[in-house]
């Protein structure tokens, strides 16, 4: 009935899995340009940033709060002063400062801005780095294809192409990975595989089809893999020179990128970080300037370190979170959850790059409840356009229909590429 | 936590008689003369005893005797008609069932359904010496009647009533609606007066925990969602997903925009006041029209059975009435389908909460062209979920009643594994319940399993505390690392990595496994007389079952090259390995 299930078993066996699989071939960890597989990397700025502090300042207006901007790399940009060092490499991505959704509750946001679907309650969708995971396999890859560090309240998940697809979710790498560790030396460790091998031959027994398809000696084995692969030396950053190291900053943030960046380049085909701490309804500037000492470093380093190695190519990046934050300032000196005109940073995978999108007004119509304004932006974008394109980038037939569990089609995505940011080839 | 040796008995062989004990009724206890001055403090001493054990048992209900457990009478004509009718689907369907399967694993299938755990090894001694006829009806009923099925069942079919969200804490108590249900479980109060009082029910959500169902659709600022509360309460108790109707029309079936909102409107005189939850009749349901964006006022209506609803009562008394009417067979349907997957771990039909319109024009619903769901029922037809609704309606909508036919049945009782090798031929088996399906234990299922399997009596509310504290301690962690499957705990899953790592590195099963004087596995690896008891032992406890002669010509060799003083360290591998094995975390 799960068919993604069964995909996903055919791809496993026929790609021969087992014990015996050869080491990471360093050289695919080396290959650049059009040639290497593209990758996603999503800053997710969990709790909404405000666009008006972070690429979309209105300085000197009565929503602009206290907030000033400055010029960028791209002629014509300013973003919030805040983000000196991602000034200098914003022309690397896209702006885009005309998000529309209609969710402006943290739950059902984030449910859209990770899966570019409105909140179902008879499914869910996959999030972008589970499409990306699931179309795009990685043989070679010895840990998890999709990663979700420093975590937040709702990592992205498989949804219907199944919890293998979940993010695999890492608190904070330089911590350790969680149960990672076998409990006892090698050689008991043998002898309990061995005994394993024996227990699940018997109730394989009878059963050869049925056990196959829970995924069971798969997980396992998966597990094991991971457990002494080579590849989980991606997350020791501390190999990284402290030239780079600092200039993602000493911040566990900081730290997070560095290791998106070093999973990517493993081959790692999603991942996610998280910066917690944007949901400011009281105390806005101060918030953002707390959060932008986190942000502009590694984000502007992420971008540059990324474009150094030439990554960048073929590692789409994307700089989002649930909503933005109301225009009018309340009376905390905070602003609200805002889904009606918001921003984002996309580039990179190919993507063309100082592409600026959508405007907003220096004073839009400003109802009490945000959710019922009818303020709109100029050349309002809707979220699944966002997504379509990214998937499309990504290599992702991004309007292929899919079969849920209950036998319902479903598109990857329901929107259109957005033209204006793919490169004429 | 095992009782003394009786002389020329070994350990391993008495665990039964402890339980045997606790299930006959303990003689009363003679008093003696006594001195005045021994009065005062052998008082205290008693009264000190007393309260000790007060706290290390408490709670002291709920432990099942053979007396007070009977099962149910006069089941075997309801158990005869779903045989008849499985006996009909599989020679239509052109299938062979699998082989009726082993007591014990019918046992294991059993408590973990109903309580969430394997059974311990006093229980499996107990089951095996019980000689008598009819033992599994028997032990289903005792285990129908232990406190740990109210709460563990309480806790599965809460999942659909108010899903699994904590929830705003200061007017909302789920931990309340908890206990209220395990209560109503355990006094197996007849099922429509659950759905009448969850659905009606007035006052505070601490005082009358079945409000707590309609404040799990308050929010602080928007006040109750009627939308939210209809579609809960149409989904939960009539297994139809129709919330999608509140934005278009149902995809399957016949639920229309307009019908959503008149169901909706049955919650639309809710109000908060500081006595509770109660009815404003001057309060209007107004909803906005999509297209002209005016608000009119919508008055509560039924899409279908307008007859079944009266005309008296509260809004919510009269939507109650109307969703536990006699001739509403969805009712039936749905807690029939649900209490299916929670026995097997997969509905009859899937989901569980979007069944297809029952067969006959009286309930179909309104008829509008569209399309219907993929199972729907030619007219005259007969679902299994009218067999067994009509036989649970007829018998006093009797919860622990049902369970006991579905557990009788033959699908129940069949083997997980069959001669058959086609995977699309073992589709339709599963399909059609030929065959024992194979599913995903829950989080909770897998920790009770492992706690219980570290432990050679049973863990219940008799148990010590510190093993009831591990157990409620250590399982809200060990489930969210597991991966909580939320509301939707029926749906067919697959295992993942994080499980894997958690299940071969994680404490807890590190802990448990530990060989030490009181774990199982230390009293296994010290007090068993030789390896093949020794071997034996360690399947009973972790697995439910004997080792078959492969495996013991396997592990038998592995036992004995390391004896005496390495013993431990072997046992500690074996419980490994039997814990890291599809069969331990998978129901069979």
């Amino acid at each position: 009935m799960n068919l993604s299930r069964r995909d996903l078993l055919q791809a496993a066996f026929a790609s021969g899995l087992s014990f015996a699989l050869p080491g990471l071939d360093l050289r695919a960890a080396e290959t650049r340009g059009d040639e290497r597989q593209k990758s996603l990397i999503v800053i997710w700025l969990g709790g909404g940033a405000s666009q008006l502090e972070t690429w979309d300042p209105h300085p000197g207006t009565k929503i602009g709060g206290p907030t000033k901007s400055i010029k960028t790399k791209l002629p014509g940009l300013e973003i919030a002063d805040l983000y000196p060092r991602v000034a200098e490499h914003i022309h690397e991505l896209n702006v885009i400062r005309s998000l529309v959704s209609k969710e402006g509750d943290h739950e059902r946001g984030t449910y859209l801005l990770k899966t570019g679907y409105r909140p179902d309650p008879t499914l869910i969708h996959p999030s972008l780095g589970a499409i990306a995971s699931h179309e795009l396999p990685n043989d070679k890859l010895e840990i998890p294809a999709h990663i979700s560090l420093l975590g937040g309240q709702f990592p992205a998940r498989g949804g219907f192409l199944g919890e293998i697809f979940d993010a695999f979710k890492i608190y904070d790498p330089s911590n350790g990975i969680r149960n990672l560790k076998a409990r006892v030396g090698d050689a008991r460790q043998q002898k309990r595989l061995a005994g394993l091998d024996i227990v699940t031959k018997s109730f394989q027994t009878g059963r050869r089809v049925q056990v196959e398809n829970t995924l069971h000696q798969l997980t396992v084995e998966r597990a094991l893999r991971m457990m002494t692969s080579e590849q989980l030396k991606a997350f020791e950053i501390d190999q990284e020179s402290q030239a780079i190291r600092d200039a993602y900053g000493d911040t566990q943030f900081g730290r997070g990128c560095l290791a998106a960046r070093r999973l990517v380049e493993t081959g790692v085909r999603a991942v996610e970080v998280t910066l917690m701490g944007w949901d400011t309804h009281a105390n806005n500037f101060e918030g953002h300037k707390t959060q932008a000492k986190e942000l502009d470093p590694a984000l502007a380093a992420l971008v540059h370190d990324l474009k150094q190695r030439d990554l960048l190519a073929s590692t789409l990046v994307l700089c989002i979170g649930e909503f933005g934050r109301t225009p009018k300032i309340n009376g905390l000196d905070g602003r609200d959850h805002w889904p009606r005109g918001f921003s984002c940073l996309v580039g990179g995978g190919g993507l063309r790059s100082g592409v600026v999108l959508g405007e907003t007004d220096t004073e839009p119509l400003i109802e009490q409840d945000a959710n019922k304004s009818t303020a709109m932006p100029h050349d309002p974008i809707e979220v699944p356009d966002l997504f379509a394109t990214i998937l499309r980038q990504l290599g992702v037939e991004f309007d292929k229909e899919v079969l849920t569990p209950i036998g319902r089609p479903m598109k990857f995505s329901s929107g259109k590429p957005i033209e204006r940011l793919i490169a004429s080839t | 936590m095992i009782p003394e040796t009786p002389q020329g008995v070994e350990w391993y062989q008495v665990a039964d008689a402890s339980l045997a004990g606790r299930m006959r009724h303990a003689p009363a206890t003679k008093g003696s003369p006594m001195r005045w001055n021994l009065l005062l403090p052998g008082a205290v001493l008693l009264a000190v005893i007393c309260l000790v054990s007060f706290v290390t048992h408490q709670p002291l209900k709920g432990v099942a005797t053979e007396e007070s457990a009977r099962p149910t009478a006069d089941i075997d004509e309801s158990v005869q008609k779903v045989n008849l009718f499985f006996a009909r689907r599989w020679a239509g369907e052109d299938l062979q069932s699998a082989k009726q399967t082993d007591e014990l694993t019918v046992l294991r299938r059993i408590t973990l359904a109903l309580m969430g755990t394997v059974p311990s090894l006093e229980e499996i001694r107990a089951f095996e010496q019980d000689r008598g006829p009819d033992r599994v009806p028997r032990w289903t009923a005792r285990f129908l009647h232990d406190r740990r099925y109210a709460e563990y069942f309480a806790e599965r079919l809460a999942r659909g009533f108010v899903g699994v969200e904590g929830g705003q804490f200061i007017v909302y108590r789920r931990d309340r609606f908890l206990n209220w249900l395990s209560d109503q479980l355990e006094t197996n109060r007849p099922y429509p007066e659950l759905v009448r009082e969850m659905i009606g029910g007035n006052g505070l959500w601490t005082d009358e925990p079945e409000v707590n169902f309609v404040m799990a659709g308050y929010d602080d600022g928007e006040g109750f969602n009627e939308n939210k509360l209809a579609g809960r309460a149409v989904r939960a108790f009539l297994g139809q997903r129709i919330d999608c109707a509140q934005c278009h029309d149902h995809p399957f079936d016949h639920w229309k925009q307009n019908e959503f909102a008149g169901l909706a409107a049955h919650f639309g005189q809710l109000k908060l006041s500081p006595v509770g939850v109660r009815e404003d009749r001057d309060l209007k349901f107004e909803v906005e029209d999509r297209n002209s964006l005016e608000k009119k006022v919508v008055e509560p209506a039924v899409p279908f059975g307008e007859k079944w609803e009266p005309t008296e009562g509260t809004r919510r008394e009269r939507l109650a009435a109307w969703v536990t009417h006699p001739e509403n067979r969805r009712l039936e349907r749905a807690i029939v389908n649900r209490v299916w997957g929670l026995l097997f771990g997969r509905s009859w039909i899937e989901p569980v909460d979007d069944l297809p319109d029952p067969s006959g024009d009286e309930i179909a619903g309104p008829k509008v062209d569209g399309a219907k769901h993929p199972k729907t029922m030619k007219p005259g037809e007969q679902d299994l979920l009218d067999v067994l609704g009509a036989d649970f309606r007829e018998h006093g909508y009797d919860l622990r009643r049902l369970i006991e036919v579905i557990v009788a049945s033959k699908p129940f009782l069949l083997e997980s594994k069959s001669d058959v090798d086609d995977a699309s031929r073992l589709d339709r088996m599963k399909e059609h319940f030929a065959i024992f399906p194979l599913t995903r234990l829950r989080p909770e299922q897998i920790i009770g399993a492992l706690l219980q399997a570290s432990s050679l009596t049973t863990i219940d509310q008799n148990s010590h505390l510190i093993s009831r504290l591990i157990k409620l301690t250590r399982s809200n962690d060990f489930v969210k690392e597991y991966g909580d499957l939320g509301e939707n705990e029926l749906e067919d899953r697959a295992g993942t990595i994080p499980q894997a790592l958690l299940r071969m590195n994680g404490n807890l099963v590190s802990e448990t496994i530990d060989a030490k004087p009181f774990t199982a596995s230390g009293r296994i690896s010290q007090m068993a007389p030789d390896d093949t008891k020794r071997l034996e032992l360690c399947y009973l406890v972790c697995l439910t079952r004997r080792p078959t002669p492969e495996e013991s010509a396997y592990f038998l060799p592995v036992l004995e090259e390391n004896r005496p003083q390495r013993r431990g360290l072997v046992v500690e591998d074996l419980y490994w390995t039997l814990f890291n094995s599809p069969e331990f975390a998978w129901n069979h």
